[in-house]
């Protein structure tokens, strides 16, 4: 189990927050899901075998959201 | 995909090019000229700004989301089939522009907590055995190595300070923008800036791990953190949304009013609902987070705001803890070692009353201390060690009855320990006690075998806001105030005294706290428990709301919903009128969102909404709960 913060540009509106919950939880092997609005900040817990952070930073540009950075923890 | 992207980045200047469309449209109408050329100009509009909207619904579509977009595009091309182009046009241009000026006013309910993660350091100079540094990023750094802080550099790690001296600004950790000295020996706090001379400092704690860290990451999470009220408006957002869709589309087929239809899904748009108390809570917590008042939750803003009784452990809390040993009686010869042997154990303890008796000893020049074996610490009774094959005891009376005495046994603790593990104690020792005790002193007495060798007073004072500090919470509706402690009555009461507490409680054990917390829960009171050491974590644990002192240990911090960063009562003060400020901000945006529903509703029915007033009046109501909340950003107490 890895865990992966992406800092996004700034989220302004409360239904990005449900697409991009919904659009990472539907990758397969992401555990949990949290994304923080006011710090546009989605947290990701995943499973390595599975998935990995690129394929998850894919999942959340395709939305349309640009991610400045990653952290794999 | 990039064309997605491309059109999201263009989102603003979309929004300014169908607001100059549909201005031109109506301005060559006025100066008389051709009808058809202004609805030409406004359905280009309309198509322009629908892009960004249609694409938003389309991703979120794709994710089985039913957002708000999809509403506003589905509105949109309906009134565009029935030739409603200035409709059209005016909704997707209040929409983006709407949306725009919601981004602009978000951020600045954010600000202060983006203030306080731009004061994160980013760099640190790594000091090499040869002497010279080298630039890491503060992630690089690993534990143990040694850091250089030079004059206006930013401590980047937490650790302990091994060579220099110099004046440190610890503002990011504790909002109070004063200067502290910082020796060798000193911990210092990664985000803390050096305003004057120079630190090498070993790392404890490096990148995440750092308290700053911390501090912003538990600020982050409770800024999102829901109260039950968000998380029900969360829900209902959720099935409200699709709701309107079904809701629209029933009136549609029902009515046969396509116009009406449409209508309805620009009314039903969440707007105001959704963002209302969301926005209030940050701003709420920002402003606590730069001022040293660190809540940790939507939910804990709520609650905070509704205490009626607060209990507050003694020391630490409403006595500064940086206790000091006023009186010291010997009934042995031999004062050095015996004062060694009870540093040794002391020295392995952060009780307050330990860390007084340790710094005693080391002015008074003791430094060979014995080693210790074993050491055990026991819940609210004290130490229990073995030092050179004695069994040593520091702590409270009833340990010793249930300590084995063997051989030498060096006990160290209060008055009533000694008597009821058998020792007795003579005439001259009980009268040094009681006059310790009614001095306000807390008595330990140290105990080798059965003889007490040393009588040590430990006097505490009073923090100089306490007094104040707990008036002013009486005044803002706090009925019930308590002091709860492990000391002795005498002690307590002087305190109690001192602070303007009538209710106190002595003698108490960790688990006796707990038990008038749950009385006074039981009786329907709404309890904070204010402490710090990590005896009180059941405590905070246990109350409806746990404050901690941020001088204290970690695992109070952790258990706790509030931290007071500076240890001060008048934070306490601040957390009190804050939450109470921020919950009355949260209800006014609620009732002002639903009251925004309420009056479009009526509106529609009276036939005075059309979808570009609805659309108008949505984003309105969405900028008057933004603007409504930025007022906590400013929030002070006086």
């Amino acid at each position: 189990m890895a865990k992966l913060v992406m800092q996004l540009d700034e989220l302004s509106c409360p239904s990005c927050m449900q697409k991009i919950q919904a659009g990472v939880s539907q990758q397969d092997g992401v555990e949990s899901v949290k994304v923080l609005f006011n710090a546009s900040k989605v947290k990701a817990e995943y499973d390595e075998a599975v998935t990995n952070p690129d394929e998850l930073t894919q999942a959340v540009t395709d939305l349309g959201y640009s991610v400045q950075s990653i952290k794999v923890k | 995909m990039k064309f997605q992207r491309w059109l999201q980045s263009v989102k603003n200047q979309i929004a300014l090019t169908v607001g100059g469309l549909i201005a031109v449209a109506y301005g060559w109408y006025w100066l008389g000229g051709a009808v058809i050329v202004m609805q030409g100009l406004l359905l280009v509009a309309s198509m322009v700004g629908v892009a960004p909207i249609l694409m938003q619904a389309y991703q979120a579509l794709k994710v089985k989301v039913v957002s708000i977009d999809l509403l506003v595009t589905i509105a949109v091309l309906g009134a565009l089939i029935i030739g409603e182009f200035n409709e059209s046009a005016i909704v997707t241009f209040l929409f983006l522009f709407g949306s725009y000026l919601e981004q602009r006013t978000l951020k600045k309910t954010r600000e202060s907590i983006r203030a306080l993660s731009e004061m994160a350091p980013q760099t640190a100079q790594v000091l090499a055995a040869d002497g010279t540094t080298t630039t890491v990023g503060v992630d690089d750094v690993e534990i143990d190595d040694q850091v250089l802080v030079k004059t206006g550099a930013q401590v980047p790690v937490d650790g302990q300070v091994v060579q220099g001296s110099a004046y440190v600004n610890e503002a990011s950790i504790t909002g109070e923008a004063q200067l502290v000295k910082k020796i060798v020996g000193d911990a210092v706090y990664s985000g803390a800036i050096v305003d004057n001379g120079t630190l090498t400092v070993t790392a404890t704690q490096v990148g995440d791990d750092t308290t700053f860290a911390q501090i912003i990451e538990l600020v982050e999470e409770a800024q999102d953190s829901k109260s039950p009220a968000e998380k029900f408006i969360d829900r209902f957002a959720t099935y409200y949304t699709p709701a309107v869709l079904v809701l629209a589309l029933a009136i549609g087929l029902i009515t046969r009013d396509f116009k009406l239809a449409i209508t309805i899904l620009v009314l039903g748009c969440p707007g105001a609902l959704v963002i209302g108390a969301p926005v209030s809570i940050v701003a709420g917590i920002g402003n606590g987070a730069k001022h040293g008042v660190l809540i940790k939750g939507g939910e804990v803003v709520n609650a905070m705001a509704g205490i009626d009784t607060m209990v507050f452990d003694k020391t630490g809390t409403l006595t500064k803890g940086d206790t000091a040993v006023a009186h010291v009686q010997f009934y042995t010869a031999a004062e050095q070692a015996t004062l060694a042997v009870t540093t040794a154990v002391e020295a392995q303890s952060d009780h307050p009353l330990a860390t007084a008796i340790v710094q005693y000893a080391r002015e008074r020049g003791v430094t060979d201390l014995p080693t210790i074996e074993r050491i055990e610490t026991l819940k609210g009774l004290g130490v229990q060690a073995e030092v050179a094959g004695q069994t040593i005891r520091i702590g409270r009376a009833k340990m010793m009855t249930e300590a084995e005495v063997a051989g030498q046994t060096i006990r160290i603790g209060r008055a009533k320990m000694m008597t009821e593990a058998g020792i007795r104690l003579t005439g001259a020792q009980i009268a040094a006690i009681t006059a310790s005790q009614t001095a306000g002193q807390s008595t330990v007495l140290v105990a080798v075998d059965q003889q007490v060798v040393l009588l040590i007073g430990i006097a505490d004072t009073v923090k100089p806001e306490a007094k104040a500090a707990l008036t002013r919470l009486k005044k803002a509706g706090v009925k019930h105030l308590v002091m709860l402690t492990g000391d002795n009555d005498q002690t307590a009461a002087a305190i109690a005294k001192a602070v303007g507490i009538t209710e106190y409680h002595a003698n108490l054990l960790p688990a006796e706290k707990v038990e008038f917390i749950k009385t006074y829960q039981a009786s329907g009171q709404k309890v904070a428990f204010i402490g710090d050491g990590i005896n009180d974590s059941p405590s905070l644990a246990l109350a409806d709301i746990g404050i901690a002192m941020g001088s204290g240990t970690d695992v109070a911090i952790e258990t706790s919903d509030i931290v007071l960063m500076q240890s001060t009562l008048s934070e306490l003060v601040y957390a009190d009128y804050l939450t109470k400020a921020t919950a009355r901000n949260t209800v006014q945006n609620i009732v002002i969102a639903v009251g925004t529903v309420g009056l479009l509703l009526l509106g529609l029915m009276l036939g005075w909404v059309q979808m570009a007033s609805g659309m108008f009046v949505h984003e309105i109501s969405i900028l008057v709960v933004i603007f409504n909340a930025m007022r906590l950003i400013r929030f002070k107490v006086r």
